[in-house]
């Protein structure tokens, strides 16, 4: 778009003229608690970091409440955030000129040297490309100079970077606490003696962790799948290794406090980091390996901290399997003495089926509680929880349901996914018979105060996971399994959420595209599609038009089984865990054998070679991989 | 033992596009850092007892706003202790003017209004003549015909009065008006502006001064 207001305090006064036209205008203004505003004119390095969504889910984002204070600490860096305007906005900006700027200062984006943005997942694509268009910047990497911002991204979407190559300069593979310093180091030395931008993107390649894509060429068969991808330069390494920590940080305890509502008011404790369960469907479990913990004490003084800076009344303690965290009865007994004493709400996600997770969360109760209880069973079948590696039995299930109604909860909310692989009809239909069987428990406990939600989502195979190889359910297929579900649940009084078959193919497509996936992106974005991840924004017709126009077909993606030795898009990509690990477990899976928890028996993932060193650096009980030699098995 | 307070501060830019209810939140949060313990009400989900009075729309600035609080420490707090301790907790968009400690059961903030004051700057220059010649015409006009969210309503009789303000900057106008402030008649200075025919979100509203309320 074309910028004709390049002066923050124009845009402020824009902002004051119109405002009050618009949907929540707090989410332009910034002025939080907890902001920090630097002087933009005596320092050096200038970050944005931007959530390619409105201000509402970006602000709890915890990469980068962790990054923002990380950058802000450093008396030579400073950085600002940026969310994008929901679309009423958007239109009054491009109608005015007026691109998008930082929330600290109100520079425009355009004025900064770095732009970081996250993306957690896929779907918001279409996002990003908006974004850099309301910044005035060239959408595509080789289109910019010096005199842009350099674009760097990571989250766990990036771990199949490909769909998104040609519009990033850099992405960052990992944990970035680290790497961030690096970045910020070379291009502090960068700026001090070159101004070519090919100069800086070299000197970024040094950098372990860091993928450059223009330094990389994709060549592909005739059918379509991967011959080859090239490196153009010897000093392009041929497989980036995902970054991670050898020991967790303290957490930031600083958090912007917004003054308007967001998708969640709380304080965000990470208690661990990876996880041990190999769900095979998991992408955060491969990509996130191996477990390390965070103490007791630090997780405690973080709270302290925090409740302190940011008087909120919610702590959330983060992790893929609270229950597997090592001291988690000791942790819980200590936050649960604060909870009563101070009124807060403490939540603790992702607790294992059991009775012993109900009897952790009555001890959280305090003063306040939620009225319902969360369960994950996945799958409502022994053979199908075999497949996905999630064994949980029936009977432990219909316990633990016991346990949360008898002890006051009146309201469980399970979570299955459809569209497994090898999933039958007979499987989706246990969802409803494993349901009913959960209601009538409470129903005999409590009588019809009991009530049951079910949340339904469709499976999507992700890359560097087990189940990359297989294709997604087609719509017809999820359709059909939806069907039957509501059919067996009619008249059970208990309530579903599903997801838009439609939407899964948008998450599909792009989860295992390739590079050429970029020009649907872009084909998709100039036809207007953004807010993919919004119900009412996705507009499917115009990711078709986009394939049409692009000449790829969106089967290709989704709905093709691939040989187990195609060459992958994003092996290029690793996350310390081995393609032939995840070929084993996918194997495993078709023979129903189990994988129970890493911690007790190393399987091999991959993981204990790739960080030997980085183990050996910063030793002690926080990690939870075995201690074992390691052989030349990687 | 609950004591209740009532703090008289000042709204101000970072806050200014904040909904009162998200203001109850930013409130809570302010107090709870502070280190002044919050009274909770009773019942399943006890919650936090503040009461704002009349509470100011979106999009204001207030220059001397009320809320009352109700305080539950273990021993008596001196209204100089809890501005004090206000005061030391830096809380972006709010200044606190004063605290006095009232009686737990005094009437209810809001019911104790009957007006309020406001100052209303136009963000863009405007003939001093032209807005003087609009003000008497409306104040002169017997029924202001208005529609808020699908609801008609006669403005005019909630305008107590209306005047003009200049500024040092040359060429920067402003209104002040006194607008009825009471449960179900409550004046809008942007509608006032409106039916002055200029354009009602180019202004800067300013709120200040709430009157009825004792202390």
């Amino acid at each position: 778009m074309k910028i004709s207001v390049t002066d923050p305090s124009m845009i402020e006064a824009w902002l004051e003229r119109n405002l009050m036209r618009v949907q929540k205008p707090g989410r332009y203004v910034g002025g939080e608690l907890n902001q920090v505003v630097k002087d933009w004119a005596s320092i050096p390095i200038k970050v944005a970091l931007a959530f390619p969504d409105v201000y509402e889910i970006g602000v709890p984002n915890l990469a980068l409440t962790i990054l923002y204070e990380t950058i802000n600490q450093r008396p030579d860096a400073l950085a600002e955030r940026v969310y994008l305007p929901w679309v009423d906005m958007e239109a009054l900006m491009r109608d005015g000129g007026i691109p998008l700027y930082g929330l600290e200062t109100k520079h425009p984006l355009n004025q900064f040297n770095i732009l970081g943005i996250t993306l957690p997942y896929e779907t918001l694509y279409t996002n990003v490309l908006n974004l850099l268009d309301l910044a005035g910047i060239p959408l595509f990497s080789n289109e910019r100079d010096e005199t842009h911002p350099l674009i760097i991204a990571g989250g766990h979407a990036t771990f199949n970077p490909e769909p998104m190559a040609p519009f990033i300069d850099a992405f960052v593979i990992g944990e970035g606490e680290d790497v961030i310093h690096e970045i910020l180091d070379t291009f502090r030395d960068w700026k001090a003696q070159s101004v070519s931008r090919d100069d800086l993107l070299h000197a970024l390649l040094n950098i372990p962790g860091v993928y450059i894509p223009r330094f990389y060429r994709p060549h592909y068969h005739p059918d379509g799948t991967l011959r080859l991808m090239e490196r153009l330069t010897e000093a392009a390494p041929p497989v980036i290794h995902k970054r991670i920590l050898g020991r967790l940080p303290p957490p930031p305890t600083r958090p912007i406090v917004p003054s308007i509502d967001v998708v969640h008011n709380r304080i965000a404790i990470e208690i661990m980091r990876g996880c041990t369960r190999g769900c095979r469907f998991c992408h955060a479990g491969m990509v996130t390996r191996p477990v390390r913990e965070r103490s007791v004490e630090e997780i405690l003084s973080a709270i302290q901290e925090a409740l302190k800076n940011t008087g909120y009344e919610e702590v959330a303690l983060l992790s893929l399997s609270s229950s597997d965290y090592s001291q988690i009865t000791h942790l819980v007994e200590r936050v649960s003495h604060e909870a009563t004493r101070q009124h807060l709400v403490i939540s603790l996600p992702s607790l294992r089926i059991e009775t012993v997770s109900v009897e952790l969360m009555e001890r959280l109760k305090g003063k306040r509680q939620s009225s319902s209880f969360t369960l994950a069973p996945e799958a409502a079948t022994d053979r199908m929880r075999a497949v996905i590696n999630k064994p949980i039995e029936t009977g432990q299930l219909l316990e633990t349901a016991r346990a949360i109604f008898q002890h006051g909860w009146s309201k469980i909310k399970l979570y299955f996914m459809i569209g497994h692989p090898t999933e039958t009809i007979e499987d989706v239909r246990a969802i409803a018979e494993v349901s009913r069987q959960v209601l009538a428990e409470g129903r005999r406990l409590i009588g019809h105060r009991a009530s049951l939600h079910l949340g339904v989502s469709t499976f999507v195979p992700k890359p560097h996971t087990p189940f990359q190889w297989l294709p997604c359910d087609t719509p017809e297929q999820i359709q059909n399994k939806q069907r039957a579900l509501l059919d067996a649940l009619r008249g059970s009084g208990i309530k579903i959420n599903w997801t838009d078959p439609r939407e899964t193919l948008l998450e599909a497509w792009l989860s295992r595209g390739d590079r050429r996936l970029a020009e649907v992106i872009y084909n998709a974005w100039t036809l207007g599609a953004k807010f993919d991840a919004w119900h009412d924004h996705f507009d499917y017709e115009k990711w078709m038009t986009a394939f049409q126009m692009a000449n790829l077909d969106p089967a290709f993606y989704t709905h093709r089984q691939r040989s187990l030795d195609e060459v992958f898009p994003w092996d290029h990509i690793s996350p310390g865990v081995r393609k032939a690990y995840l070929q084993q477990e996918y194997l495993n899976s078709l023979q129903g054998i189990l994988r129970l928890d890493c911690r007790r028996q190393c399987y091999a993932c991959g993981i204990l070679p790739t960080y030997k060193e980085l183990r050996r650096k910063y030793p002690g009980p926080h990690w939870k991989c075995p201690e074992i030699p390691v052989h030349a098995r990687a | 033992m609950v004591q209740r307070f009532r703090i008289h501060y000042a709204k101000t830019q970072p806050l200014r596009y904040v909904s009162s209810l998200d203001l109850h939140k930013v409130w809570e949060r302010y107090l709870r850092r502070a280190g002044l313990p919050l009274a909770y009400s009773h019942g399943f989900t006890p919650q936090p007892r503040l009461q704002q009075a009349h509470p100011l729309p979106l999009g204001y600035l207030g220059a001397n706003e009320i809320i009352d609080v109700w305080l539950e420490a273990e021993t008596d707090l001196s209204a100089e202790e809890v501005q004090a301790r206000l005061q030391a907790t830096p809380q972006p968009g709010i200044e606190i003017l004063s605290v006095t400690e009232i009686a737990p059961e005094a009437p209810a903030l809001t019911s104790q209004i009957s007006s309020a004051e406001y100052e209303v700057w136009f963000l863009d220059p405007l003939s001093p003549d032209e807005l003087a010649s609009r003000v008497t015409q409306l104040l002169n006009t017997p029924s202001i015909q208005r529609e808020r969210r699908g609801k008609a309503y006669n403005l005019r009789p909630l305008i107590e009065f209306i005047e003009i303000l200049t500024d040092t900057t040359p060429g920067r106008l402003g209104l002040r008006m006194r607008l009825a402030a009471r449960e179900g008649a409550t004046g809008r200075p942007e509608e006032v502006v409106a039916a002055l025919g200029y354009d009602p979100f180019a202004v800067r509203i300013i709120r200040t001064r709430l009157n009825g309320a004792t202390t």
